[in-house]
């Protein structure tokens, strides 16, 4: 985690929540950032029982062992990253990562910190999945891309990492810092045709 | 554009992956003991097969894993993908 001292989500030059008490409630999409989420790589073999349980005892999720599956406890989500890797998110402050490094310090496993590499653009409303479809080859369909699946691939040609939060629908996009000013701008263009909104999510 | 079936992420467009040329190169052992003819050979020889070949490929926009793929290079059609380490389904081995 960086110092807090002068700490800037990815897209505060946007002055979003200022934007967002404007908002338009008959908008077909909503997007905001979700910033200043910790974030942790972990490896490790999903095999091991010392592993898997260090993992269900600090986050409270049971690792997902199924490809491109989310398992949350409504404060920390695990992402199916690849077969020995996952990306643990929880909210500001979170000490989930420290202590799973604990759990696993025996063990063959790593965790990694990597809550300043990422920002979560948020995408709910009617048309979020017409929104994804445009810039990404993946079947943002409801019978095909369903609550708690995850996705890595590229929207707009910028590398992304998709989470179908719920049914409303809600997606949390996931982009690599730098890119996510661009992400943003390619996305206001991509909703302008349904109404869009800007929302403060937490 | 093909459609690539990720061993693990499933199908998935070409877009997603890269190529990582001829599949089953072994590492000679003793790479000081081999002339400088072999170990060129090993480091940059590879076939050019029309028709069935078992090459590499890498999910690098989705789960960034290995795997191998068995394409026919005449017609692009993908047969099979096994994991890194296997050998080539009975169908598909040369
Ligand atoms: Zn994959």
């Amino acid at each position: 985690m960086a110092d807090s001292y002068l700490r800037q989500s990815a897209l505060a030059s946007l002055h979003l929540i200022a934007r967002a008490n404007q908002a338009d409630s008959n908008a077909g999409l909503s997007m905001g950032e979700r910033g200043f989420l910790c974030q942790w790589v972990v490896r490790g073999d999903a095999g091991n029982a010392v592993f898997a349980s260090a993992v269900k005892d600090v986050t409270g999720c049971d690792l997902p062992i199924e490809p491109n599956t989310v398992q949350g406890s409504g404060y920390i989500n695990v992402l199916w990253l690849g077969p020995d890797e996952w990306l643990i998110v929880a909210p500001d402050g979170s000490d989930a990562g420290p202590r799973l490094d604990e759990a696993c310090k025996d063990i063959h496993a790593a965790v990694t910190d990597v809550s300043e590499s990422r920002t979560v653009i948020v995408l709910a409303g009617e048309h979020a999945r017409d929104v994804l479809a445009k810039g990404c080859a993946l079947d943002f369909h409801a019978r095909s891309f369903v609550v708690d699946q995850c996705a890595q691939s590229t929207l707009a040609h910028m590398h992304v990492i998709v989470h179908q939060r719920s049914d409303a629908p809600e997606f949390d996009v996931y982009v690599h810092r730098s890119f996510a000013e661009s992400l943003w701008q390619w996305l206001e263009d991509a909703a302008a045709e349904y109404g869009f909104a800007v929302s403060n999510p937490v | 554009m093909l459609i690539i079936d990720c061993p693990y992420c499933g199908k998935r467009d070409e877009a997603e992956f890269h190529y990582g040329g001829e599949a089953h190169i072994v590492r000679p052992e003793n790479p000081s003991e081999l002339s400088d003819e072999a170990w060129a050979e090993y480091l940059f020889m590879r076939s050019n097969t029309k028709g069935r070949f078992l090459e590499r490929w890498v999910h690098s926009e989705g789960c960034r894993r290995w795997f191998n793929m068995a394409r026919n290079t005449a017609n692009n059609e993908v047969e099979a993908v096994y994991l890194m380490g296997e050998t080539p389904p009975k169908e598909v081995s040369k």
